[in-house]
């Protein structure tokens, strides 16, 4: 199915502040704000859900610990226990230090691989913006024209009144 | 009160910049042809490195006998590098971590380079415990994987093999993080670029990376994330260095103090060393417009705190060694000050805590030229530190009869400059082909187009 896209091309991080939270209170459904740098603030103006990845991140990090504390464990006191310089074989604060670091290497590895996972980013992927610019200095308003109600030239007047520099309509094909 | 203070302050880039601008100036010198002071400085590193290979690949055909170590000195120039480089590699993750979290925006034109110049230190750092090895080939033996020798696992109460996981994990970390800072920048490259490989290269890497809000506030959450695990992972990579010598039971090595000694010296050796390489880049790529005297001279605090720490410490271990009544403690700091080696101990002390207190005074910090030497001159001082710790410290142990004195080979010395070279040649490549300055990053923390006061911790 394809749905007819309202884009609003905006100068200044300000103006797009003001256009997208006065999208929304006009009832208007934001369907993405493309910008050269992450806005602050922006993420409460388009009312986005807080992202659920720290605790995939906080997971991993645990997981990662508890598996390095059982394997030093296994490897130092099970499988092949050795006497080093008459060590307790089990001997737990000499294992922190390494799982220390692999619960930091689990959680780092485990953001990036889930941040390209969540947000569709692999190699060569063809990227596709709204217009050109927004990788520069464009900050661009997506808005979807989802019913009867949506009046193109009434939002076209409101995003004039926020210094929009360009307005224009995209039919966005089904995926 | 407030707003007139933040109404008088001045903006962290220089110029009135648009976003615009800032693309155009930290992209157009890398689509330029390179100048040739660029080929010159790239022609005098590649020739170092060309040095360090050549060095190397005779100490691994010959043998360890190539370096003056012998038993008394079992670590010296080898460790001191690995040491010295790993240090200089904690700058990066410092501004890029801890000063993020601190919400210090002045970071945005340093992080890039000085991310970068991390992980290049820590390739150099890499390669001196594996040479040391004297079996480089079996360095791969140090990951505990199930092997043919009945599974023989490592020792994971050894601090030799911490260090392992800590370097490799600080590597990788820092990888990333620097990876995904450029993100951002690698797709505003391809979708300016009129070279068609350049294009090519950059929508490989850049992922499809289009400025989705979605993915910028995932990508921000990610940021925040690796900062958090980069800024206690930096401090246990050094308070691991440190206890590779703390835990031995040799005086001059066996101190607690020595983690938090170690960190602070290498968060002062790393910005010693981003000051050096920022006053060049700078010059080179004519950016003084984004790093402004102001950056340098908030880098200069740094260097005074980590100096005031650092000459702390220097005190710290003489006090200790005294009070604890050891005599083979006492000897050793005697030795240190006094004893043959007395002028690496002097040259430490003078470049690491008597030339930075220069920086306390303001016309000081605010020369490009005197920081430039001071910045030199501490790398000088915090390789002597090393040097001092590790063979000063072995030289003369508990029995006369062991002690033993240490020169270094021109094979050793070559070593060294070959990392030299390595680091520059990566370095001057980077300045080339990567955005020195993180340009999204930058963009946020223009005036343009903003009213909101943001400025307020920086």
């Amino acid at each position: 199915m394809s749905r007819r896209l309202f884009v609003g091309v905006f100068e200044s991080e300000d103006d797009t502040l003001a256009a997208v939270s006065a999208s929304r209170r006009s009832g208007f459904k934001v369907v993405d704000v493309y910008a050269p740098y992450a806005v602050h603030g922006l993420e409460e103006a388009m009312g986005l859900a807080p992202s659920r990845l720290p605790w995939i991140v906080f997971l991993l990090g645990l997981a990662g610990a508890a598996f390095k504390v059982w394997f030093e464990f296994w490897t130092t006191a099970v499988d092949w226990p050795l006497n080093v310089g008459g060590k307790p074989f089990n001997s737990l604060p000499a294992f922190v230090p390494v799982t220390f670091e692999v619960m930091v290497l689990c959680a780092a590895v485990g953001a990036v691989i889930s941040l390209f996972f969540v947000c569709r980013l692999f190699p060569s992927k063809k990227a596709v913006a709204p217009v050109a610019g927004v990788t520069d200095n464009r900050f661009a308003v997506v808005l979807e024209e989802s019913d009867s109600t949506f009046v193109t030239s009434e939002v076209q007047r409101m995003f004039e009144r926020f210094h929009a520099v360009h307005v224009e309509e995209q039919i966005e094909e089904a995926r | 009160m407030a707003e007139a203070a933040l109404a008088l302050r001045p903006p962290l880039i220089e110029g009135e910049k648009t976003p615009a601008q800032v693309t155009q100036d930290v992209c157009a010198p890398m689509e330029a042809r390179p100048s040739a002071l660029w080929w010159a400085a790239l022609l005098v590193s590649a020739s170092l490195l060309l040095l360090g290979v050549v060095s190397i690949t005779y100490e691994i055909a010959t043998g360890i006998g190539t370096w003056g170590e012998n038993r008394t000195i079992g670590w010296a120039f080898d460790i001191t590098n690995f040491v010295f480089w790993i240090g200089i590699g904690h700058a990066g993750t410092l501004i890029s971590a801890i000063l993020f979290l601190f919400r210090q925006r002045w970071r945005t034109s340093v992080n890039r380079a000085a991310e970068a110049m991390t992980i290049f230190a820590v390739m150099c750092a890499g390669i001196f415990p594996v040479i040391h090895t004297g079996r480089p080939w079996f360095a791969y033996w140090m990951f505990p994987y199930p092997n043919s020798r009945g599974s023989l696992w490592v020792n994971f109460r050894s601090p030799l093999i911490w260090d392992f996981f800590a370097i490799a994990t600080y590597f990788t970390v820092s990888a990333m993080f620097w990876y995904i800072g450029l993100l951002p920048d690698l797709a505003t490259i391809r979708d300016r670029t009129k070279s068609a490989w350049r294009r090519r290269v950059a929508s490989f890497f850049s992922l499809g990376w289009n400025g989705s809000y979605r993915a910028w506030q995932r990508y921000e959450v990610v940021y925040l994330m690796l900062a958090g695990l980069g800024t206690p992972l930096v401090i246990s990579v050094h308070t691991i260095v440190s206890w590779d010598f703390a835990t031995a039971v040799l005086p001059g090595w066996h101190a607690t103090i020595f983690p938090p000694y170690f960190v602070a010296g290498a968060i002062f050796s790393g910005m010693a060393m981003v000051l050096t390489l920022m006053i060049i880049a700078r010059r080179l790529m004519h950016l003084e417009e984004y790093i402004t005297l102001r950056h340098i001279d908030r880098m200069c605090k740094l260097v005074i705190a980590t100096s005031g720490i650092v000459g702390l410490s220097y005190a710290t271990e003489f006090f200790t060694a005294l009070y604890s009544g050891n005599r083979y403690e006492q000897f050793v700091f005697f030795n240190r000050a006094l004893g043959p080696m007395y002028w690496a101990y002097w040259t430490m002390v003078s470049c690491n805590v008597l030339i930075p207190l220069l920086l306390w005074v303001k016309r000081v910090r605010t020369s490009v030229a005197a920081v430039f030497v001071i910045s030199i001159l501490i790398n000088v001082g915090m390789w002597f530190e090393r040097f001092v710790i590790i063979v000063t410290s072995l030289s003369r142990d508990f029995i006369p009869a062991n002690w033993f004195h240490y020169a270094p080979t021109g094979v050793e010395v070559a070593t060294l400059l070959g990392s030299f070279g390595l680091f520059f040649t990566l370095f001057l490549l980077f300045c080339r082909f990567v955005p020195v300055i993180a340009v999204a990053e930058v963009k946020g923390v223009l005036k343009h187009g903003r009213s909101r006061p943001e400025f307020n911790h920086e």
